[in-house]
């Protein structure tokens, strides 16, 4: 398989030194403003200059001549994102670069960063064509769906959490802790690709950044745990942590659904869920508090069986025998979690500091044997 | 020397070069290792400046490097245990690996590589050894005990394969002691024996996981007594009476496994015996020169025996104290037993009270476990070095016969039914 798309490599860099020399002497003429496009964006139009052009490297030079920030995107027909620029001030210039294969495309303006945008269709031409499984568009858009739902489920759960540390009601804040996490542990590679909202909801004290001072900057579920388990008192200050996290989780909520989701962003994603189980949750690190660690596990094994269940089509067609270790694992790890709850349809798992060393081994070397074939998933599910 | 980055004349190509000349690079490569194998022959001036430029050392043959073979400056050494059940899927487990080693031996990437491949996937190879020289690796198996104990292989082990019996003074770490399989590399680059290693435990993840490992440095063993005796951190010579690489009589009598010995599939096979000792160090260090020289029944500078002039006369046994160490293990007090060790130095920080965590990586192969490691560690158990050590970890392996071609795999007698 490799050697085949080696020479489809080669093949194409071919093309581009042949295009590279014919074009030379062009150099800043028609021949690269071509794929410039400019878009004019106001409060209520997004005008371009060319609905069509050429594929390969293209340039959006975006004007807001509007009143509002601006948002612009260029966007695959099922909405996933090519490239973006944000923050895009009233009477502003910004710049924006892509690499676009041959087909059809949506340029958004969205005025106030909000809503689905004002949109305009566009087409990419000649050059080599992108070549797009509509299966693994269903994935995509399934995921987007799954990780929405996961967005939207979590917030009851986690308002139940925040009236509960409100009420200073600690016994029913303790219960409600680690549910309200799993939705979030399901989908955090996705709610992590924002970057702003993951260190206010999820960050431990020793992640804090240098300069940031704990009473005041450390936010979220585990500077709430602290308070649960280890301090076992509710002030004040707790009520506002609590409303902060649902204010949060609000913002996590809008936006997850526009995240930027592609085939191999899901399996690499999938990947990064056991990597937070490897680093931070067969330790007992992450929740060193609650020693809730299982629930995190057992919800960051099932976002990255989602991703996979999702892919997994595709992959087995590109690559059977990585599909044959990965069912494996996943089942294997499972099991394993199994052993410790006593109810399968219950998140009630073993406190994680009442599993001894040989047990947390024998987690970690199931997290290893999952984690190492599902690194080759994104290979396995890339358009060849 | 063998540190020594780039030589002009060097004839060890680097790992880059070996990668990325195809062809040329695998000629390259059999020129180094045909190199190396001249060298274990016993070395006239142009295999000794192999050996220095970090040459390869023949991957194939009768028995595996890493035993006979001159004691590298470097080890990494990994115990394993295994996870799945399969037989077929630790069979083709066990091929991987091969091919892996034949790779990482001879200088080259596993796999694919270390970059130029799909940009969404890892590549084969984690690449920390890119650039570097083979830094004569050796990847030496072994199989333990309990391995025999998984997929129907009880009526395979060999009667010279014992578990060890508890010996007098042994404050044995379970975490730091037995295993289903082990590896070890030996090389002069510590982060070529590393690479070695890293990359054949992710290839078994899901397969095999390790169970513990040690890193080791400055050989406390030479099987070349050319060379001059290496120190251990007592700061004694040690094994100035080792078996040499080129001892094909001792090799035979005391290392390999012959026909007579047995079993078929062991052939050409040796036993390994893995103990961690600490050594006492502060304590040692505060201990008078004599008492130390009497301790040993060498003296520290030159590494003489007790009485005699220079470290390679032969010991006066009853010149030495009766506790003296070189007096028990010596083989006249053990019925004639010896054993080939390559045991390296290891420093792992300090422990919570400030001492060093330091001692012996000891490493001996021989014929029969019985006869060799635990008859001597008995007539030990007086040892007056015993105030200043301590074994703390402890592992015994079945070393299978070599690789005998590209063709062959680790553990192939034991595991092919057509063996």
């Amino acid at each position: 398989m490799r050697a085949v798309r080696l020479s489809a490599v080669t093949a194409t860099a071919t093309v581009a030194a042949l295009t590279a020399l014919t074009g030379c002497t062009e150099k800043g003429g028609d021949a690269s403003s071509d794929r410039v496009i400019n878009v004019t964006a106001t409060d209520s139009k997004c005008e371009v200059s060319t609905k069509e052009f050429p594929a390969g490297h293209v340039e959006l030079a975006i004007e807001n001549k509007g009143s509002k920030v601006t948002e612009v995107y260029l966007l695959f027909p099922d909405d996933r994102i090519v490239t973006e620029r944000e923050n895009i001030g009233a009477g502003t210039k910004q710049r924006v670069t892509a690499e676009v294969k041959a087909g059809d495309y949506t340029i958004a303006c969205k005025p106030g960063m909000k809503g689905d945008g004002i949109r305009q269709d566009v087409k990419a031409t000649g050059g080599t064509a992108a070549k797009r499984d509509p299966r693994l568009d269903k994935a995509v858009a399934a995921y987007r769906t799954y990780v929405q739902e996961q967005a939207d489920a979590t917030l009851p759960l986690a308002e139940t959490f925040a009236k509960a540390v409100k009420d200073g009601d600690l016994k029913a804040a303790q219960k409600a802790y680690a549910p309200s996490r799993i939705g979030w542990e399901r989908t955090e590679p996705v709610a992590e690709s924002f970057g702003d909202i993951d260190p206010k909801v999820d960050v431990r004290e020793d992640g804090l950044e240098e300069g940031q001072d704990p009473a005041k900057d450390w936010t979220g579920w585990h500077r709430l745990e602290k308070s649960l388990w280890k301090d076992k008192k509710l002030t004040a200050r707790e009520s506002e942590l609590a409303d902060q996290l649902i204010t949060d989780l609000k913002n996590w909520q809008t936006r997850v659904g526009k995240a930027n989701i592609t085939p191999t962003s899901m399996a690499n994603g999938a990947k990064e869920l056991l990597d937070e189980v490897a680093t931070g949750k067969v330790t007992g690190e992450e929740e060193r508090y609650s020693h809730t660690d299982l629930v995190d596990f057992k919800a960051n094994v099932e976002g990255a069986e989602k991703s996979y269940e999702l892919l997994k089509a595709v992959a087995k067609e590109n690559d059977p025998a990585l599909v044959t270790e990965l069912d494996k694992q996943f089942a294997a790890i499972d099991t394993l979690l199994d052993k410790y709850r006593a109810d399968k349809t219950s998140y009630d798992f073993t406190s994680y500091d009442k599993v001894g060393d040989a047990d947390r081994k024998e987690l970690s070397d199931a997290v290893n044997a999952l984690a190492e074939p599902l690194s080759k998933l994104a290979a396995a599910v890339v358009v060849k | 020397m063998s540190e020594n980055p780039q030589t002009d004349n060097s004839p060890a190509p680097s790992r880059r070069s070996l990668i990325g000349w195809g062809g040329a690079g695998l000629a390259l490569g059999a020129v180094a290792a045909g190199g190396a194998v001249a060298m274990t022959r016993g070395g006239d001036d142009v295999d000794t400046v192999a050996a220095e430029a970090g040459a390869a050392i023949e991957f194939h043959g009768p028995h595996q490097a890493g035993i006979s073979t001159p004691v590298q400056d470097r080890l990494h050494f990994a115990a394993f245990d295994v996870k799945t059940e399969d037989r077929a899927e630790f069979v083709q487990m066990l091929k991987d690996w091969t091919a892996a080693a034949r790779r990482m031996t001879g200088g080259q990437a596993v796999g694919d590589g270390a970059f130029g491949g799909l940009a969404e996937a890892p590549p084969d190879d984690t690449g920390e050894a890119v650039g570097l020289k083979p830094s004569r690796l050796t990847l030496t198996i072994g199989f333990g005990p309990s391995l025999f104990q998984k997929f129907g292989l009880a009526d395979q082990q060999p009667d010279a394969l014992v578990e060890l019996p508890h010996f007098a003074g042994d404050a044995l770490d379970r975490n730091r002691s037995g295993g289903d399989l082990c590896v070890q590399a030996c090389a002069d680059d510590p982060q070529v024996a590393v690479h070695a290693i890293r990359n054949l435990a992710r290839i078994g993840f899901g397969k095999v996981v390790i169970k513990w490992s040690q890193l080791g440095f400055g050989k406390t063993s030479s099987t070349t007594p050319e060379e001059q005796t290496p120190r251990n951190l007592m700061g004694f010579k040690d094994g100035t009476r080792n078996i040499a690489g080129t001892e094909t009589d001792r090799l035979k009598k005391f290392v390999w496994v012959d026909e007579k010995a047995g079993p078929d599939w062991m052939v050409g096979g040796s036993y390994l015996v893995a103990r961690r000792i600490r050594m006492h160090i502060e304590t040692w260090d505060r201990t008078s020169l004599q008492e130390q020289e009497d301790i040993f029944g060498r003296d520290k500078g030159e590494g003489a025996p007790v009485g005699k002039a220079k470290e390679r006369d032969e010991p006066f046994l009853k010149a030495m104290k009766p506790d003296a160490h070189v007096r028990l293990a010596h083989p006249t007090a053990n019925h004639g037993s010896t054993i080939l060790r390559r045991g390296y130095s290891f420093t792992d920080g300090t422990d919570g009270l400030g001492r060093l965590e330091a001692g012996l990586f000891f490493l001996a192969y021989q014929k029969d476990v019985r006869e060799g490691f635990i008859r001597i560690q008995r007539n030990l158990a007086t040892d007056a070095l015993n105030e200043y050590i301590q074994h703390v970890g402890s592992a015994v392996f079945a070393v299978p016969p070599g690789v005998r071609d590209k063709d062959d795999w680790w553990g192939r007698t034991l595991f092919s039914k057509e063996a």
